[in-house]
């Protein structure tokens, strides 16, 4: 009895030691894998952040103020964002090629997945950037308008153009990385849906006065109202 | 040699009968029934009047009318030239229309009545409005006279305006262009012009014709390219403009076009002025003679408070276009109270070469760039009208010699600006 206790334990340790020796040459080769990985991201970091600089890649969104969005999000200048992007991109996906050598088969279920999951993931990320840069031109076009029509709120409207082009970038973005995409849409539907309703119920019971105005200067009786005749040309 | 292709077979035709000619006028229309037969006849006198020797021709490009406009040019004539002369022509005018494509630069009509004088070997061209309602055969002498008695190329217009008429012409146009090109043109864009034969093959084979270059006319893109070609350039007075409609367009739109086509301009010719320092004298022709005027009515309160909201709330955007230092005097302006407001000369010069540069360096989207000025042009103009509500005519021509040569020394703030990397 106690020398086939003694059999098993030195099975196991055996089997154990086994299973070690062939599993801490794998671990070795991820270790190798990720910091040779971590390094090649971290030169492409470098070299990426001065390339960008050389060829001046910040003036490329300067016409377009994605430097002054990317700020309020607290997020770097584009040059420093694609460099850091680039950086945990190559960073990930070596760990990820490390982790395969492991062999442990549900990670390597996981990591499939995940690659799989990686083109949605920048076509969402692309998504929300390009709806960024139509709401930034929006809201500023609309700013102009308003400014120049002499609009009692210029900035509200300016603002809630931008704020309804963010919100349907968001929930495209979203869509498109496939993340909650019923509850997405849902929420955006309500949320839409509210913000409208409630516009109209403020305009209908508020601004009575501010419609009739409207009307008014839409369509003028005989009387106009006193305005520049100035030509400038 | 112009490339005639895209003119029509039957006006080629009718072109070809009329044969060689001394003068060419030029009357491009749209809709305009109810004045082209005045301003024919005008012409047509003027003609006989001033060029009784000398073959002419009138060329009428219609854009597509629908109230009868190209009838109405082929049935006006003058039968009894007794009662407006005192002798009979000598020599017909022809008359030709033909019909072309609706632009709102009008480039069709302009590049199918120069292709007419080159091919007609003319010896001098003007061009006409067809909705004048002040227009008198004096007009044709005035434009055509100087090119071809005096050997000028091109006559730019002087009309007789209210003080407070045309202020985007005499406060940003003509200053600037005799600033930055060194010439002065005080109605840089026309639209009445008289210019040579010679000139009208120079534009002819310009590169704009197959691109949009110009939004509101192409009269101002005519006098900086006759200005950069080194064609001798002349004004001729020519009395009040009256005009049968108002210019249609809002002050966004106005300053979006026409403030657009002159930065454009500058974009185009920059090899031009950034070489030149020197300004060249224009001449005039014609006894300038002033007339009343009905008054305006300008709200300048209103004026002044959509510059003080534009200030405000286009912070963000001004910051990206003026330098700091011009945007902050800017702001410190807009907390002046109406009677102490003043919008500097200096610092309007600076805030409209600032505006240029922006624009050429593509800062941000340009008709967006174009719509911040148009505030600031509010205040500007609320100031002159401040300034200047009991001055006289004398005076305002005085303020604004100040003002052209504040453009004039001020030009290397617009060069250091041009090719700055902000």
């Amino acid at each position: 009895m106690g020398r086939y206790i003694v059999d098993t334990v030195f099975h196991t340790l055996s089997e154990f030691l086994h299973v070690l020796m062939g599993f801490l040459p794998r671990m070795l080769a991820m270790m190798i894998i990720v910091g040779v990985g971590w390094i090649i991201a971290l030169v492409l970091k470098i070299v990426l952040r001065r390339v960008l600089a050389w060829v001046k890649f910040n003036q490329l969104f300067r016409g377009r103020n994605l430097t002054p969005i990317l700020a309020k999000a607290s997020l770097p200048p584009p040059d420093e964002l694609v460099s850091r992007f680039t950086f945990w991109g190559v960073g990930i996906a070596f760990i990820f090629l490390g982790a395969t050598t492991l062999g442990v088969v549900p990670l390597q279920e996981l990591i499939d997945k995940f690659f799989l999951f990686l083109p949605q993931f920048f076509v969402g990320v692309l998504v929300f950037f390009l709806g960024l840069l139509v709401a930034n031109f929006f809201g500023r076009a609309t700013l102009l308008a308003a400014v120049n029509a002499n609009h009692p709120s210029p900035r509200l409207l300016s603002n809630g153009v931008q704020f309804l082009i963010v919100i349907l970038a968001v929930t495209m973005a979203l869509d498109q990385m496939g993340v909650g995409l019923h509850v997405v849409l849902i929420a955006f539907t309500i949320a839409f849906g509210a913000i409208m309703l409630g516009l109209a119920i403020a305009f209908g019971l508020g601004g009575q006065e501010v419609a009739r105005r409207m009307l008014e200067r839409r369509f003028p009786a005989t009387t106009k109202e006193e305005e520049d005749e100035i030509s400038p040309l | 040699m112009a490339e005639e292709t895209f003119l029509a077979d039957e006006f080629v035709r009718q072109l070809t009968a009329v044969g060689e000619v001394d003068v060419v006028v030029g009357v491009p229309t749209f809709n305009n029934r109810r004045t082209i037969a005045r301003v024919l006849n005008a012409l047509q006198i003027g003609l006989v009047k001033y060029f009784p020797r000398q073959r002419s021709v009138l060329i009428n490009p219609d854009g597509g009318s629908t109230d009868g406009t190209p009838e109405e040019v082929k049935q006006a004539s003058i039968h009894d030239f007794e009662t407006q002369l005192t002798s009979s022509p000598l020599r017909t005018t022809h008359r030709i229309t033909t019909p072309c494509p609706r632009e709102h630069n009008g480039k069709s009509a302009l590049r199918i009545i120069l292709a007419a004088a080159d091919l007609l070997r003319a010896k001098a061209c003007a061009l006409v409005s067809p909705e004048l309602e002040s227009i008198t055969p004096e007009w044709i002498e005035a434009l055509v006279r100087p090119v071809y008695k005096e050997k000028f190329d091109l006559v730019a217009p002087i009309y007789h305006r209210h003080k407070f008429d045309g202020l985007l012409i005499k406060d940003l146009l003509s200053p600037m262009i005799r600033g930055v090109y060194g010439c002065n043109v005080r109605e840089p864009i026309g639209p009445e012009f008289g210019f040579s034969g010679k000139l009208a093959c120079h534009y002819l084979t310009q590169d704009v014709w197959r691109k949009d270059f110009t939004q509101a006319g192409m009269g101002i893109w005519m006098t900086t390219t006759a200005v950069v070609g080194g064609f001798r350039l002349c004004h001729s007075f020519l009395g009040p403009r009256i005009h049968a409609t108002g210019s249609g367009e809002g002050l966004v739109h106005t300053i979006q076009h026409v403030v657009g086509d002159s930065f454009r301009c500058l974009e185009a010719h920059e090899l031009f002025w950034l070489s030149r320092s020197e300004p060249q004298p224009t001449p005039t022709f014609g006894f300038e003679y002033s007339v009343a005027l009905e008054p305006i009515r300008i709200n300048r309160q209103r004026m002044l408070q959509m510059f003080r909201v534009g200030v405000s709330e286009l912070t963000s955007i001004l910051q990206s276009i003026l330098a700091a230092t011009t945007l902050e005097e800017i702001q410190q302006m807009a907390q002046l109270s109406d009677r102490e407001f003043r919008f500097p000369d200096e610092l309007w010069v600076k805030t409209v070469y600032e505006f240029a540069s922006s624009y050429h360096r593509a800062v941000i989207n340009r008709d967006h760039l174009l719509q911040a000025l148009v505030p600031l042009y509010r205040g500007r103009i609320g100031s002159f009208v401040l300034d200047n509500h009991r001055a006289d005519a004398g005076e305002i021509e005085k303020k604004l010699e100040a003002l052209a040569l504040h453009y004039q020394n001020l030009k290397p703030h617009l060069i250091e600006n041009w090719a700055t990397k902000k």
